[in-house]
């Protein structure tokens, strides 16, 4: 830790911009291929530049149809948002405190992270398949199945997001100043006004965040919908079909369209994080900061 | 637990904290309102993933026949699993090949990732002084987290493709003289999608517990006349340990449960652990694949139980 910087910095700076170029370099290409002329093919160099590709995409005249795709794994997404938010910030607070099953639900979270992603959809899959079955000889031989798009496959998006949104909490509250509460019950606040306009107001960049974590993970959400979705797929499972089958541009078309999905809620996202911030360090006061 | 524990809970419960506002006659106890706070995330859990877990248990000692699942206790998703595993000895059977397989890529992706991993940390958390460039560049390597997986692996096809950029720049400088074969859709192609989709599993934890390492310490040791190489040895890699095994368990389960990597970057031409229980589930054979991930899972507890003897996961969230 000399002064000046020593050659193990730039040493290290130059590997660290090579591990970003090879983040980010291959995705960048198909970006630019997405925009190949009509006669253009699956690789470089470039036959022309165009939007035919992307067009095309919205025309609809793919092999599936992606329109579908895409509302399905954007309502989706939503809903296992605002789940995700509201399940976290209140099982957050229900950590700041001893409960008895506490340690139950903190190694349940972090299994639900770890247990291979095709595990637990298998498990939610068979699951369906049993309820479908008791529901067929006992009540209605004609029931289909309760699979779905919103009972199982929101399930199983949960089980992803939901580990990630705890562990934001855990990390919110780990620097979170319990006497600014004190302080307003002390005012005489009650406990929700205490939540509503002290404590939220100071979590709610990182609030924020989970709902980014929630969106983007499902979003993208792959290997967990891949047996427990049901009859429907998500814009991802199709992507993955077609990898296998399409010769032409399109594909990357369609991975542009997503990814640019990804990349307007990150930087809404990540905007109103800042803004957020910004309007604390303004307008908030210096309470506890301490006395210097 | 304390009373200014309980206070902070719930204020009305502990005597002379009343306020002015006169409480109600019943209040919610603290154990009851913590329930209803972490009960509906404890259910979701519940419900689609314990209860899950259970199934593929019972399930995997079912027995079945070509088209559905009979539930009647059977050893069939396990023999069939197994089969021909004795008679062939001493040569390895298909699931013991197929676990050899998936325990090598497994240990590939682990070695680049940690390697690529900690370094990435190490000039994250030692060399980027200044808090707002540190920001931005660990967002940097956050954001590609948040886009598709499947739409990384496929933006290595235009790279690695038999006309791909590689390929025709090997050709045009000479260095060969037909495009390789073998790097697309190859093993090859599956470690290196691997790392680079889950490098990030390794950088974060590695990160976290490298910024929380006293700087004095790191000081002392040169003080002491350490080496660049024995501080680097004997004080930051025992105080990065925590992150590196967390790191590690994310990275190692992924990969031994992965099967879309695996089949999008293998050209679905290459087994592994997790592409077993896709096949069996395709052909509809249920109790064989929930017997397939009753194994997969057995392995994937036992690597992470002989992991976490080196650090208690707990204490460091």
């Amino acid at each position: 830790m000399k002064e000046g910087r020593s050659r193990s910095f730039y040493v290290l700076a130059t590997f660290f911009a090579a591990y970003v170029l090879f983040l980010y370099g291959p995705m960048i290409a198909i970006y630019v291929l997405s925009f190949q002329g009509p006669q253009g093919g699956l690789t470089f160099p470039m036959n022309g530049v165009s939007t035919f590709w992307i067009a095309k995409l919205f025309q609809g005249t793919g092999i599936v149809d992606l329109g579908a795709a895409f509302r399905r794994s954007l309502l989706l997404g939503i809903i296992v948002m605002i789940v995700t938010v509201v399940l976290s910030v209140a099982a957050g607070m229900a950590f700041r405190r001893k409960f008895s099953a506490q340690s139950i639900l903190f190694y349940s979270a972090i299994a639900s992270l770890i247990v291979p992603s095709i595990i637990t959809s298998l498990g939610i899959s068979l699951e369906f398949r049993i309820i479908d079955d008791l529901i067929k000889s006992y009540f209605n031989e004609n029931f289909e199945t309760s699979m779905g798009l919103l009972t199982s496959g929101l399930g199983a998006h949960l089980t992803w997001t939901l580990p990630f949104g705890l562990l934001i909490m855990f990390a919110i509250f780990n620097r979170f100043d319990p006497r600014l509460e004190e302080a307003a019950r002390d005012l005489g606040a009650t406990p929700w006004q205490t939540f509503r306009h002290v404590v939220l107001p100071i979590i709610l960049p990182s609030v924020i965040g989970i709902g980014l974590f929630g969106f983007t993970l499902s979003w993208d959400e792959l290997a967990r919908s891949s047996q427990a979705i049901g009859a429907v797929n998500t814009l991802p499972l199709d992507l993955q079909g077609l990898t296998t089958t399409v010769t032409n541009p399109d594909i990357y078309a369609l991975g542009t369209v997503i990814s640019a999905v990804s990349f307007t809620v990150i930087t809404l996202a990540l905007g109103t994080i800042h803004m957020l911030n910004k309007r604390q360090a303004a307008k908030g006061s210096d309470a506890g900061q301490g006395l210097v | 637990m304390s009373e200014e524990v309980l206070q902070q809970a719930s204020p009305g419960l502990i005597p002379g904290s009343g306020t002015a506002r006169a409480a109600k006659p019943t209040r919610l106890s603290p154990s009851f309102i913590s329930w209803l706070q972490a009960g509906p995330m404890m259910l979701v859990f519940l419900a689609f993933f314990l209860i899950p877990l259970v199934f593929v248990v019972i399930v995997s000692f079912w027995d079945y026949n070509e088209y559905q699942l009979l539930p009647a206790l059977s050893g069939r998703g396990y023999t069939d699993t197994f089969e021909g595993c004795i008679a062939q000895l001493p040569d390895l059977c298909t699931i013991g090949k197929t676990y050899l397989k998936t325990l090598k890529l497994c240990f590939m992706v682990w070695t680049i990732t940690l390697f690529i991993g900690f370094w990435v940390a190490y000039f994250l958390a030692f060399h980027v002084k200044s808090k707002t460039w540190q920001m931005g560049l660990s967002l940097l390597c956050t954001i590609p987290f948040w886009t598709s997986n499947v739409i990384r692996m496929i933006a290595w096809i235009p790279l690695l493709g038999r006309n791909g950029l590689v390929n025709s720049g090997l050709v045009k400088t000479g260095l060969i003289n037909h495009p390789l074969e073998w790097l697309l859709f190859s093993e090859f192609s599956v470690v290196l999608a691997l790392v680079h989709l889950f490098t990030f599993f390794m950088v974060v934890p590695i990160f976290n517990s490298m910024v929380r390492i006293d700087k004095s310490l790191i000081e002392a040791a040169y003080d002491a006349g350490a080496t660049g190489f024995q501080t680097l040895v004997n004080v930051i890699i025992p105080l990065a340990k925590p992150g590196i095994v967390i790191g590690s368990i994310f990275v190692i389960t992924i990969v031994m449960g992965d099967f879309i990597t695996i089949g999008v970057m293998g050209g679905q031409q290459i087994a592994a652990a997790g592409k077993i229980i896709e096949t069996r589930v395709n052909a509809l054979q249920f109790p064989a694949a929930a017997a397939n991930a009753v194994i997969l899972l057995a392995i994937t507890f036992l690597i992470i139980t002989m992991m976490s003897r080196i650090v208690d996961i707990k204490k460091e969230l």
